[in-house]
């Protein structure tokens, strides 16, 4: 065993991946690589097309051209060993249905006809209810969470499958600080204990920083990926972009990119 | 006939009758499909293009009024097609209010010029708007007994994928669910279910059956399955009593059966969150996400 886990396989590769539609190309020249149980943020300004590298991996949309691959084929829909949280996920304010319910449609809901015993299916969902600390939320109804436990449920839900990549599009982006750092430990928690591969969008990198692999930082129709420490500098990023761009850190280690917001030049 | 204490005496009674024996028959196939289909329409919010595919129904009806056969024919037809049509323009019930309501009052323009045509009596449409269960045929009980059939295979059919797909569009789209056909066969069986159960409580009263029981029942029940399980007793109890009622009484069956759904409904959504032990609604969902409202409100 100690051998096969030594060299950690890629599972996804981009090679000159341009994405967008025919007549617009939101952006190109993407090439990069993620192994099993890496982090990796994927960060940029509004528009930028951070759902759009999710919707190629998940098969719902073509690349116009060059190559992406995950598990070594082209993407395809349905992958079962995909785990997807979409983004702002809203849920019904008269959706009085149960956590453990939804956690297990996503364990069995795309399956046709009926399962009278569908003891193994809720068996599966609690123990991914239980993967995010949220067991003691299976019996709540959905429209009664606070956005921190509905992004837990969310999480439940994407892993139920036993997924391989967690595709998670902008988890953060409705919790307050404490909240997020929270996630974004849970999250770490999984990516390290289950050595499953996570991308997640964010719009604030800094609650991510201390357990990240990887960067994908994606603008102005560019996308500059690599570790965060080579990726986040003024002079890598001002040379992508051709406009002045500083990285600025706070004696915290937090980092602000400034500049190109600013500059939605073809947008 | 009187009523008497032995209410077993009373149904027997009243089955003598050839009118409520089909009454009996068709209410409880209509009871049954509206109640299931009728959680769907209410977890998709889709309870607006329920009633736009009955008065679309209406059309159907008079004209078949108009060239002589069976109403519920001419509504099977008119409500598939416009099932159909729904579903295949708008892809998002959500935002389709303006297009439905615009065929709506066009098809019921169509159906009031269909009545008007026909020369025979007035009361054919009173009866589609009103609903006349106590004047089925038995082709008609014959006809609604195969719809039901069909409704439930189908719903048996794409139960667990439908139900994903109401609660979670996205994910269950990744999952490599096709909404789109989805969209379809949920409007088909809307179509269906709402074209037999105009029948009942007719084109204008049609809420009664195909969504306030599935929304008392999704108060009560958490799990889907009990939900539905509860929207078909729901239906049940007030056909069948309203049918009872309707019997010794000069009134409406669709009256009774209304009233009785309604008072349900407010007993429901008033006594019960007094006397329920956990208070599913203390939160508004909207609030907690994002911005936290303060207590006081």
């Amino acid at each position: 065993m100690a051998l096969t886990t030594s060299v950690q396989p890629e599972i996804v590769t981009a090679e000159n991946l341009v994405a967008g539609y025919p007549g617009k190309i939101v952006w190109q020249g993407a090439s990069f690589s993620f192994n099993r149980g890496e982090l990796v943020a994927i960060i940029g300004p509004n528009g930028a097309g951070k759902t759009t590298l999710f919707r190629l991996l998940l098969g719902l949309q073509q690349p116009v051209s060059g190559t992406i691959r995950i598990f070594n084929e082209p993407p395809k829909r349905g992958n079962p060993r995909i785990g997807y949280v979409p983004q702002r996920h809203v849920i019904d304010s008269e959706t009085n249905v149960e956590c453990l319910e939804l956690v297990h449609l996503a364990y069995c809901g795309h399956q046709w006809g009926f399962h009278l015993s569908a003891k193994g299916g809720r068996k599966a969902a609690l123990v991914a209810l239980e993967a995010v600390g949220a067991a003691e939320l299976a019996p709540k109804p959905l429209n009664a969470l606070s956005g921190g436990e509905l992004q837990r449920i969310f999480l439940a839900e994407a892993l139920v499958s036993d997924p391989d990549i967690l595709l998670l599009d902008e988890p953060l982006s409705s919790l307050d600080i404490r909240r997020a750092k929270e996630l974004v430990q849970l999250v770490n928690g999984v990516v390290r204990s289950r050595n499953v591969t996570a991308l997640l969008v964010a719009h604030d990198i800094n609650p991510l920083l201390p357990y990240l692999d990887k960067v994908v930082y994606i603008a102005n129709g560019k996308v500059a990926t690599g570790e965060p420490k080579d990726v986040l500098t003024s002079e890598r990023l001002t040379a992508l972009y051709d406009v002045q761009v500083e990285v600025m850190r706070d004696s915290r280690g937090n980092v602000a990119i400034i500049g190109i917001e600013d500059h939605h030049g073809d947008e | 006939m009187a009523f008497s204490a032995n209410l077993l005496i009373d149904l027997q009674q009243m089955l003598q009758y050839q009118f409520m024996q089909h009454a009996f028959e068709a209410g409880t196939l209509v009871a049954l499909v509206a109640g299931i289909v009728g959680y769907f329409v209410v977890l998709r919010r889709s309870s607006f293009a329920a009633h736009a595919l009955s008065h679309i129904g209406f059309a159907g009806a008079a004209g078949a009024v108009l060239v002589g056969v069976s109403p519920v024919l001419g509504l099977l037809l008119f409500t598939s097609i416009g099932g159909m049509g729904m579903s295949v323009l708008g892809p998002r019930a959500s935002n389709r209010d303006v297009q439905i309501g615009t065929v709506l009052a066009f098809m019921l323009g169509l159906g009031v010029l269909f009545i008007s045509l026909y020369t025979g009596y007035a009361t054919e449409a009173y009866s589609i708007l009103f609903g006349e269960i106590l004047g089925i045929s038995s082709i008609d009980v014959l006809v609604t007994a195969i719809a039901a059939i069909v409704i439930l295979g189908a719903v048996a059919f794409v139960y667990r994928p439908l139900l994903f797909a109401s609660l979670d569009e996205d994910v269950a789209e990744a999952k490599g669910l096709h909404m789109h056909m989805l969209g379809i066969v949920f409007m088909l069986l809307v179509a269906l279910a709402t074209s037999i159960a105009v029948q009942v409580v007719g084109v204008l009263l049609i809420f009664s059956l195909m969504v306030t029981p599935a929304a008392i029942a999704q108060r009560l029940a958490k799990r889907p399955w009990r939900a539905v399980v509860l929207s078909v007793i729901v239906s049940l109890v007030a056909t069948w009593l309203g049918l009872f009622v309707a019997f010794y009484e000069p009134y409406p069956v669709s009256f009774f059966i209304t009233t009785i759904v309604f008072v349900l409904y407010l007993a429901v959504r008033f006594l019960y969150p007094m006397i329920s032990p956990m208070k599913l609604h203390e939160t508004r969902f909207a609030e907690v996400r994002g911005r936290r409202i303060p207590s006081e409100m």
